[in-house]
């Protein structure tokens, strides 16, 4: 359910927009077979991604998989870097690169490690340390202000992130900068390693906290494209930037550790693989 | 009485060289972070290109790192003890691991900062910058040497780490032209090397180097602005000819010029290198800078005395 603060404009009348039912069970399905892989890997916090990185990816940036550093794209910083699985999946699903590359995932001497490696076509920048990517963010806005071009800036953060200092330092720097061709999203699955965020380092009320630095606030549900669309493609408020709350849930779509502390990193072995394959595909047909 | 000549100290000859460079070049874009070291600038047409972010040294580092990503070419400045620690996690993820072009212009270095305390002193940021993979490490030792190594900068690929200090320190005496990456030799001798890094070390090292002279010891004085990449070559060469080297800086002596020298050329070549630096503990008194050199003994006669010590074995 929406709780928007600011009316959201009506977007998703169009025809264009693919429906993201199955892309977003396919990007799953491949999160799922990393995380069986030799390494496992961060499920839940890749789980409560896949529609924002769907919805950003299939129906809102503009972006050229055949020239992945092209002058003209929308730029995807994913500060929580260890979704780095749903990045990739995402990413291969958008066309970046082809199925078979997932399969060196956790892999000796392997590319693709559990935080991005920007050896990955679509991969931007390097994250995994929290707190890093709005202060890129404000960096790749003042270059495309300094362009003149429209082209926009989205930077995908963790809640448990937001305890970072660095965050709140580049927040105010950016609504002073008055880059309102920045937008910062918040994935709002409400757990960290150890808990809950609200029993570990409190982030409430966390839309106020955001207008108190000076930024526009969209609260949407995080796992309802339309409204991620309605609210990643709204246009820009002069002179604010936006961030969009995503309400989450770590682990979405596995019913066996959706929202439960322990969905951050999961080595899953074969039976619990199929299980999870399992989960999902009736969760497609339903 | 002719006008005496304003001596610049190194950051301002940094700020003149960007308020020249600046409008000339559109890839070139200024941050600073509170620091006043532009104020009164006038950038004219370029004002744009001109970003005070406020005091915010992650943000300066991670945003200078997403400017450089997309074709620009950041000059950023706060005062080194920021860029080395507090900000240091961001020059190693955002700047050095995407090797960017960011060229950091750290002042204040050393204990350039004075009576402002530990709290404002770097003495530690050579070792932490050098440690850095794609990071070049520039430390100039007066105005012109400065003035010349920024410039020779400005075409490198990755990552510049610019060492600057707080006042005008005196000229260098003349010596061969500054080539980045070379060490310039100030002095043969056939005795002892004296390797020196940074305004004070290396007036001191060329003293010094005169003081043994009356003495009948000839000393090789190095002027190595460039701690990375190290000119090993010459400072091999010269210490194969002395047997002995004696490093001095204005840094603690863990980890920083003197210890890349040591680590650099006990690989090479059997050889005694002395470290002349800050001791291991915070400098928790009030002082000039060069007061605070002399406390800790980087001073001419301390590198004399040094030399004639090791001489006798």
């Amino acid at each position: 359910m929406s709780s928007s603060t600011v009316a959201l404009p009506d977007t998703t009348s169009g025809p264009e927009l693919a429906d993201l039912g199955e892309v977003t069970a396919r990007i799953r399905e491949h999160v799922v077979n990393m995380c069986a892989g030799p390494e496992g890997g961060h499920v839940g916090g890749s789980m409560s991604l896949v529609e924002i990185l769907a919805t950003l990816y299939f129906r809102v940036m503009l972006v050229d998989p055949q020239f992945p550093a092209s002058p003209d794209r929308d730029v995807l910083l994913l500060s929580k870097g260890h979704g780095g699985i749903g990045l990739y999946a995402t990413l291969c699903e958008a066309g970046f690169f082809p199925a078979s590359v997932l399969a060196d995932y956790g892999m000796q001497g392997g590319a693709l490690m559990a935080h991005p490696n920007t050896e990955l076509p679509g991969v931007e920048m390097p994250t995994g340390s929290l707190g890093h990517g709005l202060a890129l963010g404000i960096g790749y806005a003042l270059a495309t202000r300094l362009d003149e071009s429209d082209r926009r800036t989205f930077v995908v953060m963790g809640d448990g992130e937001l305890q970072e200092g660095s965050v709140w330092e580049a927040a105010s720097v950016a609504a002073s900068q008055k880059l309102d061709n920045l937008i910062a999203v918040v994935d709002r699955n409400g757990l960290q390693i150890t808990g809950g965020t609200h029993e570990v380092n409190d982030l409430e009320p966390l839309g106020d906290r955001w207008r108190a630095f000076g930024w526009r606030v969209f609260e949407v549900d995080g796992h309802d494209v339309d409204q991620l669309t309605d609210a990643l493609s709204a246009q820009p408020e002069e002179g604010r930037p936006t961030v969009v709350i995503a309400r989450t849930v770590k682990g979405k779509g596995l019913p066996m550790v959706e929202n439960q502390t322990r969905s951050h990193y999961a080595k899953l072995g074969d039976r619990q693989r199929r299980l999870a394959l399992a989960a999902l595909e009736k969760g497609r047909r339903s | 009485m002719t006008a005496a000549v304003k001596v610049l100290s190194s950051r301002e000859v940094y700020r003149d060289i960007v308020a020249e460079l600046l409008p000339r070049d559109e890839r070139m874009i200024c941050l600073d972070t509170d620091t006043g070291l532009f104020s009164g600038v006038d950038f004219g047409a370029a004002a744009d290109r001109y970003v005070n972010i406020g005091i915010a040294e992650h943000t300066l580092m991670g945003a200078a790192a997403g400017l450089a990503k997309e074709g620009r070419l950041p000059f950023v400045n706060t005062m080194a003890a920021f860029a080395c620690s507090r900000a240091v996690e961001a020059v190693k993820i955002d700047i050095a691991y995407n090797n960017l072009p960011v060229r950091i212009a750290a002042t204040h270095s050393g204990v350039s900062a004075g009576h402002l305390g530990p709290t404002h002193h770097a003495l530690e940021d050579l070792a932490v910058m050098r440690t850095l993979p794609n990071m070049t490490v520039i430390v100039p030792a007066d105005a012109a040497t400065t003035d010349s190594l920024v410039r020779q900068a400005l075409a490198l690929p990755g990552p510049v780490y610019l060492r600057l200090g707080r006042n005008a320190t005196p000229d260098l005496p003349a010596g061969p032209p500054v080539k980045l990456g070379q060490a310039q030799v100030l002095r043969q001798g056939t005795d002892i090397t004296i390797a020196a890094c940074g305004s004070y070390p290396v007036l001191a090292a060329v003293e010094a180097a005169e003081l043994l002279e009356a003495q009948g010891i000839e000393a090789t004085v190095l002027h190595v602005h460039t701690v990375k990449p190290l000119d090993t070559a010459t400072l091999a060469a010269a210490a194969g000819f002395t047997g002995t080297v004696i490093t001095v800086e204005e840094h603690w002596r863990t980890g920083g010029f003197g210890a890349a020298v040591a680590e650099a050329l006990t690989e090479l070549l059997p050889v005694r290198v002395h470290r002349l630096g800050l001791p291991d503990r915070f400098v928790g008194v009030s002082g000039s800078q060069s007061y605070l050199l002399g406390r800790a003994g980087v001073t001419a006669a301390a590198i004399a005395e040094r030399a004639k010590t090791s001489l006798r074995g």
